[in-house]
């Protein structure tokens, strides 16, 4: 891949967008009938489906570990065996998926008012069907619609997007063609009304003079999703209440 | 074994030293404790010591054929263990979260930013190549497992040697040390990893916390680095949310710690090396000599008394003297006095049974301060007042209130029951066995 050419001279990305362009993006919320909420994200050619499984279910089965005080958070990550150009032998509990999994039980677990309902417990189960880069910003932005399908109280959208630096240029939402080529991928999850960044993850070589100018990136991309999801929301909203006859 | 709980008190204690910018060691909130790093006889083998957080580590290596799709690259396999010797809540069963954790962000930090040149590790494209394993092990955890980690994994990276190969057309010949001298890894840089604990939502922050600090931080976030200043990982973790000058700010002091870090390694290394070429002693038994392994030495900390007995002075000054205490004794009976304020009475536990109609039936008073102003003369009006005073919420102490007809013997034994629904049959079972002073 050392001779892709990952931002031209125009300025154009592999797949014709600008530096901050994002993919684009559409999504759903209600898409099972039997969780209490759920939700289906595509974000280019990344899909990713969330299902909440959430209060009033108490704990099932394992009373020790309900916290007394609050809500306890769930999550489980999967990407299924086809999701990415080579098939996966193992879809979930492999170290990825477990590290997944955390990072975004911690996120929901700042976002969410876990104080509002004590000694029960949320599920968060997410699948991706198809990972073309940005997977965890894909599963973060679709586990906020399911959550807020399922009308768990949450402090703020949670919107994530990813960002890159390629040649003194900071890039919005990386495909897999630009994660590949290995160089440095930013992860933010953000609360677009305050500023605050729920999670925080960067791997490869950048520069610490950079670092600004990428973060900067990634949550002005992280707000323009929650543009979109705010939309997709109202949206669902607007369509339940002509349905119900208001 | 679980994990002992932290107290309230010794919590409080840790957040209100913190918001007084203070430590536990002695510390300033950018400081690290001390490191050491000692290596083993075998090339490739280290012991970072952090403060008193010990990590081993291993380097070892093995011919094998590449991955499919990196037909020309090395492995490089890093794994991380908690030894069970390292605290009584590590075992194993019970690691998995903790663990993964710290070894994706290990995996992250030195594969990812390609500290070491994997190419280099190819023997013949497509058929073999170098794998190189590095295993640590937790040896003692006392805070900022992380950092431990990531410094003896580069360590031992940097000083390991693998054995020389020549290859001739289709032959490969792998020369043992004795043949050839083995030959280092060409790594291109030394990421290490600095751990920022934050505190009351954010608002106070340190560097390398220790087991305690760790215990009642809110998150934690590891900003790993290499001494040109390149940002090799971050990862916040713990759920803190953090604002972006925060993660700025955070970043220029891991580059100040770092370097410091680095050049420490770097003279280890150098040490080592100059030892093994001398024909000197090395390896950890040399260390142990020194008492650098086997003992926990407390290190003396300079303390600045300079001043103290002006501080004295002024905190004696402005502090408020503390409350009379009246040193009368208090007669209760013939023969039963009280000197000093007691808080509440928890000795004797109260049966019903055995105070009726005894003069020696061991009753439980509750006596609050203001109680003690009593003395005999009012011990009979005592039991005149109607409405039960209820001295203690304590379940195991009962205080029944006695009506105003009952003989003056009986007025000594005050009995309120905080729970008339109490029942008797429970009493003997809870009866103390203390000396009782009242009555």
């Amino acid at each position: 891949m050392a001779g892709l050419e990952l931002l031209s001279d125009q300025g154009y990305r592999v797949d014709g967008r600008r530096a901050r362009e994002l993919r684009k993006i559409q999504a759903r919320m209600g898409v099972f009938a039997q969780a209490d909420g759920s939700a289906y994200i595509e974000q280019g050619n990344t899909k990713a489906l969330a299902v909440v499984y959430g209060v009033p279910r108490g704990i099932g089965g394992v009373r020790s570990r309900a916290l007394p005080d609050r809500a306890l958070v769930n999550c489980q990550y999967s990407s299924a065996t086809f999701s990415t150009g080579e098939r996966k032998r193992r879809p979930h509990g492999d170290r990825k998926s477990c590290e997944m999994g955390l990072q975004l039980r911690q996120t929901f677990e700042a976002a969410i008012l876990t104080q509002l309902h004590p000694r029960s417990q949320i599920d968060i189960y997410v699948q991706v069907l198809q990972a073309d880069g940005g997977t965890y910003a894909a599963c973060v932005n679709a586990a906020t619609l399911a959550v807020l399908d399922a009308g768990i109280p949450m402090r703020d959208f949670v919107c994530a997007c990813s960002a890159g630096f390629v040649e003194g240029t900071a890039l919005a939402d990386l495909s897999h063609v630009e994660e590949a080529a290995g160089g440095p991928q930013l992860a933010l999850a953000l609360l677009p009304a305050s500023g605050q960044i729920a999670l925080l993850e960067m791997d490869a070589r950048l520069h610490e003079d950079h670092l600004e100018q990428v973060l900067e990136a990634a949550a002005q991309a992280a707000r323009d999703v929650h543009t979109l999801l705010d939309h997709v929301v109202r949206q669902h909203v607007r369509e339940a209440s002509i349905l119900l006859g208001d | 074994m679980k994990e002992t709980p932290l107290s309230n008190c010794e919590r409080r204690f840790l957040l209100r030293a913190i918001e007084e910018k203070k430590r536990l060691d002695g510390r300033q909130t950018y400081d690290y404790r001390s490191i050491r790093v000692s290596f083993g006889t075998d090339y490739g083998c280290c012991v970072v010591e952090l403060g008193k957080t010990r990590v081993l580590g291993q380097v070892s290596c093995e011919l094998v054929s590449p991955k499919l799709n990196r037909a020309t690259e090395g492995i490089l396999f890093f794994n991380l263990e908690l030894s069970q010797m390292a605290a009584p809540a590590f075992e194993p069963g019970r690691q998995s979260d903790l663990l993964v954790k710290l070894n994706r962000l290990l995996e992250r930090c030195l594969r990812n930013s390609k500290c070491i040149d994997t190419e280099s590790l190819c023997v013949v494209a497509g058929e073999k190549v170098w794998q190189i394993r590095v295993d640590l092990h937790l040896l003692n955890h006392d805070g900022n497992i992380i950092d431990a980690a990531s410094i003896a994994a580069i360590v031992a990276l940097c000083h390991f040697r693998r054995p020389d190969v020549s290859v001739q057309g289709d032959e490969v010949t792998l020369y043992a040390p004795e043949e050839r001298d083995p030959v280092p890894l060409s790594i291109h840089h030394m990421p290490i990893c600095v751990s920022f604990a934050f505190f009351q939502q954010g608002m106070y922050l340190l560097v390398d916390p220790n087991e305690r600090e760790e215990r009642v931080m809110d998150g934690l976030l590891v900003i790993a680095m290499n001494k040109h200043r390149e940002i090799c990982t971050i990862q916040s973790s713990g759920g803190i949310m953090l604002l972006k000058d925060q993660v700025l700010r955070c970043s220029k002091i891991a580059g100040v710690k770092v370097a410091e870090i680095t050049e420490l390694i770097q003279k280890a290394l150098e040490n080592d090396q100059k030892v093994r070429k001398e024909g000197g002693k090395f390896g950890f038994a040399e260390s142990i000599a020194n008492q650098r392994i086997t003992a926990f030495k407390m290190e003396k900390a300079p303390v600045d008394t300079s001043d103290v007995e002006e501080k004295a002075e002024e905190i004696m000054a402005e502090a408020e003297p503390p409350p009379e205490v009246i040193a009368e004794p208090v007669l209760w009976t013939p023969g039963t006095a009280q000197i000093g304020e007691g808080v509440e009475n928890t000795w004797g536990v109260l049966e019903d049974s055995e105070k009726e109609g005894e003069d020696e039936g061991g009753s439980d008073e509750a006596v609050l301060p203001d109680d003690v102003k009593m003395d005999t003369a009012e011990v009979s009006n005592v039991g005149s007042q109607d409405a039960p005073i209820v001295l203690s919420d304590s379940e195991e102490e009962e205080m029944i209130i006695l009506e105003p007809d009952k003989n003056p013997k009986k007025i000594r034994t005050q009995i309120v029951s905080a729970k008339q629904e109490k029942a008797p049959s429970k009493k003997p079972a809870r009866k103390r066995k203390k000396k009782r002073i009242v009555n």
